[in-house]
């Protein structure tokens, strides 16, 4: 059968739960990255409709910086690890502010899991699933394959160039902080990179960017090596094998292991620092395998009575 | 009222910023590069007062270029950063080419907040009504409701033309120029000392002299080639010696060798201690001062010139600037109070400053030329501190002659040749004469073939009464040319601008730009400016320059003396004249003010054939004869038949050959130093030095004694105001602030402020601070570096942005005597915004 | 994915995994030389960009400088800029042009403790220590100072005047009766904050703000300056004498 352009992840879930719970996290994640940049935003927009351009440091600023480092309410200071990380090894000692701000994105994201960063927080990550979305509604399909530990990689060259050159080198050319400057102090170029992210995700590779290159998300997954939050498969006996939570998930090899675990006798808990904790696996999930849990929490739950589903044949993943 | 005057003020502060805010206009570069298709011909500075020779380069019908023109006298082809600009002063990108009325759709309405084009004809026609209403033929004399604002930047035959239209023709003498905001106090002082006006001395003074005493004149900026003058000869000059005074230091204590910061008002303390020294120490030259002074005392305790009902009014003993004579001794002992001791309490300068200062005017081997500006003019003493240096000069004998000099600096290009010369003072007529005076009176209305008791003989409203007249509703057809008065005069909230926008009244503004005056009007017109029309100027030292009309107007743009012109058609003789003068006259009531004033077989006896080959001449073209040569040998003939003699000029045409000329000009040859044999036609041989302005032929010492300033410093407003300009704007900044380069140069005022005062009030330079004083507040940044540094307890100002009007700020208290505001001080404070 | 027989699977797939490593690893490296490549062409700053108060010298700047804009955020004159992709130097990086926006030398210094890495010296207090650049006259030939105009606006707009800049007079010999305003530079005391190269009204600035390192020279250390060795540490030699000159009496 062909599907292309047809085939709608989570149509049953929407069907069964309405659409609002069958799209909850997505749009709580549209709104927290939004939520994010908007915060930066209040400052900039806030001159403009005071039309205080003149005076710059006035105006109503509740997050100063970017996503590199910023200082929130003039009080809280947050700071990237993995740019931070960089200056060390060019050979910079930071001062305590960024310190500070380093110590704060460590523990809340070893909490929260690492690459909770990259769908909840960071701006890219829009638009790479958009391009995804648009990958699928168009029915395209093929292109490069990389592995997945591509980013490591990429993530050691980039400290290694830090460390060569003394200089922070993926800032050069890091789509997420260039976005984020473009959009908070206005841009030109940093649309081009951008539009490159976009349509490599599109045309390219299937989530080639963040999935597969992105060495800051690849950082972030090392920090997410200890993550509280996880997301678990509690219910997999529900399983109907419908395949939407592989067809939505970005780090689709983060799934099958839990989901098919009892063959294996591995726990429900997604325990892969890749996982983004997007819950997109829960909203389009119709049996509502899929839930947030702690990382201590590795237990399942009995075949749901109450559901009504009947197991569907397997499908082949886009 | 509140609301509209903030809107006027928001609408201009977005005009100066958006006229400024352009860039350089790039076909000027190229077509200075291909200089062969370019026309050059002489022409004067449209700025200060110096009276630059510059040269002026056309191409298809624009001024591309200028050059300082190299054979100058005055400045051998240099030019300051103004002068460098000025073939941009014309095209600035809001230039006024339409005749703009209040309201919309041509319809006039006061309150309305718009402006629509109306044709010439249109504008003319709503003057000559309101004028027409303002006007009673059959009025007393002197309460004429019409008045005219005039300017030291009119050429000398627009004001020669505005004047002769109001006095002889409207029969009103509310004209003045904005020339009383500077020089007024020098003309008072001129007048009582010497009997006739204007310096004794000229520029060559700088290269004569053995040390220069600044008083109240900032010349590094203000007078920027003079300076470069002055230091020349401080550099070559074997001891050649620089003193400068002022409230607060600024560039040119950079070259002082004796720099002095004195309390304001002080001044008056410190010229009379300088005579007590000379008399103390037996230095004053007992041959002049028994030939050539008489020794007199003014009234003093004379108020401070505000409204009649202000406390400070109210209070004073005497009025008026009236003399009484002295002896030599009785002099002597009225100085003799000013002790070193006395001088140091009140200036604040240390007794070794003071002293070489005394010394340095006693000391019988050292020509010494003293310069004052508006230190010395915007001072409600100001007629008197002058005459004190005069008294200086007069005891030593250092005067009228080469490098003894007392210098009055003006500030307009021809606040001397137009301002004073032609007399568009609201006491005076052309070449001195005053209308006070019966024989003067005649004497123009013979010139001027208008019968006699034309001229009103009371003065009419002066610059600062006017703008009282304006808001009482005393004045209510008032005309404003070629100046920008709203922003340069005093206490723009309480006077000047309730007076504009008073509905009993209507105020026409003459100007190429919307400058906040002509926002503030209720018909602008579109003017003719500078090389768009045939010219003449007359320095501070008494040189007259003409240039030819170089280009045309843009649009409907036309010059002051043609509105003044073409206005006066719509006015017959019973519209302004009373029966009985008209009758005495044998004129016929139905004949035109443009008849009897300008196409009076006098000005209209020069044909078009005489006008200046291959140059237009819109105005001429227009009339259908030479009216600039008309108008201009109408005036010599003041000089030749007038009662005053010691103006004379040389024909019309000379003018255009010669780079100017220093009056009195006899026998085709320039006086440089009036006043002494040998230099002066007017001295016979023998009579060595005359002061023949006056009867006896003698100069006037007037004692005037120390009196405090209007308003000082208290607890609540505890800063001294004092307000001026900077070297890269000029005036109001409405020609300079629209050149792009100048606009960047120096963009918006701030405030010059002591470290220590901003530490003690919190604030950081840079800051943004309200300053406030009694009558208003404006909002500006703090320096508290750079290029002036005034002393703790004093700020300093510039007036020239539009955006920031300092002007809200100051006092309208004016020197009783010369009617002229003191700018320079008034008590402020200064709060974080 | 092709079909594999499981006996030959794990030898396969050590294979494939060492070759599928080697291939990501020569990629990365190729990446991380060009980012490297890169980052040395697009870090090279342009000579008109000028660092903040109190930024390190470049090098150590570029391994401090977090490109965060906080600086930017806390400069209350527009003057500073961050650097775009492809932009002025360092993607991010904070920087101004003088021509443009000159430093205002705030007192406070507030871009200084703005920079939350110390990329901008948080040791700064004094903003007359800054040294962002070095004015420097470049062009005596269209400066119309030099030929006895009176402009000088430089001189005059400097924060630091007489000390930054001041005037040096002559007489101007070709007018016999004027004199020559010379401005000039003093690097002790000149911050770089570049209001002078702003407000130059040329077309183009005669006046410009260049980094030190450009700005500069270097005296020889093999040899002093006699006059000012005096001045500043008295006799280099005691004990000289010299002896009277014989004259004719009339003369004496």
């Amino acid at each position: 059968m062909n599907t292309k352009g047809t085939y709608k992840p989570g149509a049953n879930a929407v069907a069964q739960n309405g659409w609002l719970a069958a799209n909850k996290w997505l749009i709580a994640r549209r709104l927290a990255q939004f939520g994010f940049i908007g915060l930066f935003l209040i400052g900039p927009i806030s001159l403009w409709v005071l039309n205080l351009q003149d005076q710059p440091t006035k105006g109503i600023w509740i997050v100063k910086g970017t996503l590199a480092s910023s200082i929130t309410l003039d009080f809280l200071p947050l700071t990237d690890p993995f740019i931070a990380l960089q200056t060390f090894v060019a050979g910079h000692i930071l001062e305590s502010t960024a310190l500070t701000g380093v110590a704060i994105v460590v523990a809340a994201y070893a909490l929260l899991g690492g690459r909770t960063y990259c769908s909840w927080v960071c701006p890219i990550n829009v638009v790479t699933d958009t391009a995804h979305w648009l990958r699928q509604k168009l029915g395209l399909e093929g292109g490069a394959k990389h592995s997945r530990k591509s980013r490591y990689w990429i993530m050691t060259a980039a400290l290694a160039a830090s460390a060569v050159t003394g200089s922070v080198a993926w800032e050069l050319i890091n789509p997420i902080t260039i976005l984020s400057r473009g959009i908070l102090f206005g841009a030109g170029f940093a649309w081009f990179i951008v539009l490159a992210v976009f349509l490599y995700d599109l045309f390219a590779a299937r989530r080639g960017w963040c999935s597969h290159l992105c060495p800051v998300g690849a950082f972030y997954s090392l920090i997410g090596h200890v993550a509280l939050l996880r997301v678990s498969a509690v219910k997999r006996a529900d399983c109907n094998n419908c395949m939407d939570c592989f067809a939505v998930c970005p780090e689709a090899h983060v799934i099958s292991p839990v989901l098919r675990g009892a063959e294996t006798g591995t726990g429900p808990l997604i325990l892969s620092p890749n996982c983004t904790n997007c819950g997109r696996c829960i909203d389009v999930c119709a049996p509502d395998v899929f839930k947030f849990t702690t990382r201590f929490n590795n237990t399942t739950t009995e075949r749901s009575e109450t559901s009504c589903n009947t197991p569907q044949a397997p499908r082949e993943a886009a | 009222m509140t609301i509209s005057r903030r809107d006027f003020i928001k609408t201009q502060a977005a005009i100066a910023a958006a006229t400024a805010a352009g860039t350089t206009l790039p076909n000027i570069k190229n077509a200075d590069a291909a200089t062969d298709d370019i026309r050059w011909d002489k022409g004067a500075c449209r700025f200060c007062g110096t009276g630059c020779g510059v040269l002026v380069g056309t191409k298809n019908g624009r001024v591309v270029a200028t050059q300082g023109d190299p054979d100058a006298p005055v400045n051998k082809g240099l030019n300051c950063i103004k002068g460098y600009f000025l073939s941009k002063i014309m095209y600035g990108k809001d230039r006024l080419t339409k005749p703009l009325l209040r309201g919309t759709g041509g319809k006039f309405d006061k309150a309305s907040k718009e402006f629509s084009e109306i044709s010439w004809d249109q504008a003319f026609d709503i003057m000559a009504e309101k004028w027409k209403a303002a006007i009673d033929p059959e009025a007393p004399e002197g309460a004429t409701k019409v008045g005219m604002f005039g300017s030291g930047q009119w050429t000398v035959w627009e004001g020669y033309a505005a004047s002769k239209f109001m006095k002889a023709g409207l029969r009103s003498n509310n004209i003045d120029p904005n020339a009383r905001h500077c020089m007024a106090s020098a003309v008072g002082a001129f007048m009582r000392a010497f009997g006739i006006d204007e310096p004794m001395g000229c520029y060559d003074d700088l290269e004569h002299a053995d040390a220069f005493v600044l008083w109240g004149a900032n010349m590094a900026e203000m007078h920027p080639i003079l300076w470069s003058r002055l230091t020349n000869t401080r550099l070559t000059k074997e001891g050649c010696e620089v003193h400068v005074l002022s409230t607060f230091e600024h560039r040119s204590f950079e070259l002082a060798d004796n720099g002095m910061v004195f309390t304001p008002q002080t001044d008056l303390a410190i010229l009379n201690y300088i005579a007590n020294y000379i008399i103390q120490n037996k230095a004053y030259n007992t041959d002049f001062i028994g030939k050539h002074v008489n020794f007199t005392k003014t009234v003093t305790d004379i108020g401070y010139g505000l409204r009649p009902d202000h406390p400070l009014e109210t209070a004073k003993k005497g009025s008026g600037g009236a003399l009484t004579k002295i002896s030599f001794e009785e002099y002597a002992a009225s100085v003799a109070e000013y002790t070193l001791e006395k001088a140091v309490e009140l200036s604040g300068v240390p007794a070794d400053k003071l002293e070489r200062l005394a010394k340095l005017y006693a000391d019988p081997t050292k020509k010494i030329s003293s310069y004052w500006t508006m230190g010395f003019n915007q001072h409600t003493r100001g007629v008197w501190v002058n005459g004190l240096l005069y008294n200086v000069h007069l005891l030593t004998g250092k005067i009228s002659e080469p490098g003894n000099s007392p210098f009055s600096l003006t500030g307009q290009p021809s606040a001397c040749g137009t301002a004073r010369e032609v007399g568009t003072f609201a006491h005076r007529l052309p070449a001195d004469l005053v209308v006070m005076n019966e024989q003067h009176r005649a004497a123009a209305e013979k010139i001027w073939k208008v019968p006699v008791g034309v001229i009103p003989a009371k003065p009419g409203y002066h610059a600062v009464l006017q703008n009282r007249m304006l808001k009482d509703g005393k004045l209510n057809a008032y005309w404003v040319q070629c100046t920008n008065n709203m922003q340069a005069a005093a206490n723009m909230n309480e006077e000047s601008y309730p007076g504009y926008r008073n509905p009993k009244n209507f105020i026409v503004v003459s100007d190429p730009y919307p400058t906040v005056t002509a926002m503030a009007a209720d018909l602008i017109l579109p003017t003719a400016m500078w090389m768009e029309k045939e010219g003449a100027y007359g320095n501070a030292e008494r040189r007259t320059q003409f240039w030819r009309q170089q280009v045309d107007g843009p649009g409907e743009s036309k010059s002051d003396v043609w509105q003044v012109v073409e206005f006066s058609k719509r006015f017959k003789l019973a519209d302004v004249w009373p029966q009985a003068v008209i009758a005495a006259s044998g004129y016929s009531a139905d004949k035109s003010l443009y008849e009897v004033l300008y196409a009076n077989g006098q000005v209209d006896k020069f044909g078009l054939d005489q006008l200046q080959k291959g140059f237009n001449n819109s105005e001429s073209k227009d009339f259908g004869f030479y009216l600039q040569k008309g108008l201009f040998e109408e005036y010599r003939r003041f000089q030749f038949e007038g009662p005053k003699p010691g103006h004379e000029m040389a024909e019309f045409e000379v003018y255009h050959q010669a780079r100017g000329l220093r009056w009195p000009v006899i026998d085709g040859k320039e006086t440089l130093w009036r006043f002494r044999e040998g230099y002066d036609p007017h001295v016979k041989k023998g009579e060595e030095v005359k002061f023949y302005g006056k009867p006896d032929g003698k100069a006037n010492i007037i004692f005037a004694p120390y009196e405090p300033a209007a308003e000082s410093p208290d607890n609540e407003y505890d800063l001294w105001l004092s307000t001026g300009r900077v070297l890269e704007h000029w005036h109001s900044g409405s020609m300079t602030q629209r050149v792009p380069e100048l606009h960047r140069a120096y963009p918006s005022a701030q405030i010059f402020m002591h470290p220590d005062d901003a530490d003690s009030r919190g604030l950081r330079r840079g800051d943004e601070v309200k300053v406030i004083t009694r009558r208003g507040e404006v909002l500006t940044r703090v320096e508290t570096r750079g290029r002036n540094k005034p002393p703790k307890g004093l700020i300093f100002m510039p007036w020239f942005d539009a955006g920031q009007l300092t002007n809200k700020l100051t006092l309208d208290a004016t020197d009783p005597l010369s009617k002229e505001t003191d700018y320079k001080k008034c008590a402020c404070k200064v709060v974080k915004a | 994915m092709t079909d594999t027989r499981p006996t030959h699977a794990k030898g396969v797939n050590r294979r494939k995994f060492l070759a599928d490593t080697t291939r990501i690893a020569c990629g990365a490296c190729v990446a991380g030389i060009g980012l490297g490549l890169y980052s040395k062409q697009a870090q090279s700053l342009p000579a008109n960009a000028l660092r903040p108060p109190g930024a390190l010298p470049e090098e150590e700047f570029l391994a401090a400088c977090v490109r965060c804009g906080l600086c930017v955020r806390d400069c209350p004159y527009n003057t500073l800029k961050l650097s775009e992709f492809n932009g002025a130097g360092a993607t991010g990086t904070p920087y101004f042009v003088a021509r443009d926006v000159p430093c205002e030398m705030c007192e406070d210094i507030p871009c200084v403790p703005a920079c939350p890495t110390g990329a901008l010296d948080p040791k700064l207090t004094r903003i007359d220590d800054a040294r962002m650049g070095l004015a420097v006259l470049v062009d005596q030939e269209t400066c119309i100072a030099f030929q006895g105009l009176r402009c000088e606006v430089c001189y005059r707009v400097c924060p630091a005047l007489d000390k930054a800049i001041s005037l040096e007079r002559s007489a101007n010999i070709r007018t016999g009766k004027h004199a020559l305003f010379i401005p000039v530079v003093h690097s002790d005391f000149c911050t770089g904050c570049g209001k002078c190269e702003r407000a130059c009204i040329l077309e183009d600035a005669a006046i410009k703000v260049i980094p030190l390192q450009l700005a500069k020279g270097q005296l020889g250390t093999h040899y002093r300056l006699g006059w000012k060795e005096k001045e500043q540490h008295g006799l280099a030699v005691e004990g000289i004498i010299d002896l009277p000159d014989r004259m004719p009496e009339a003369v004496q």
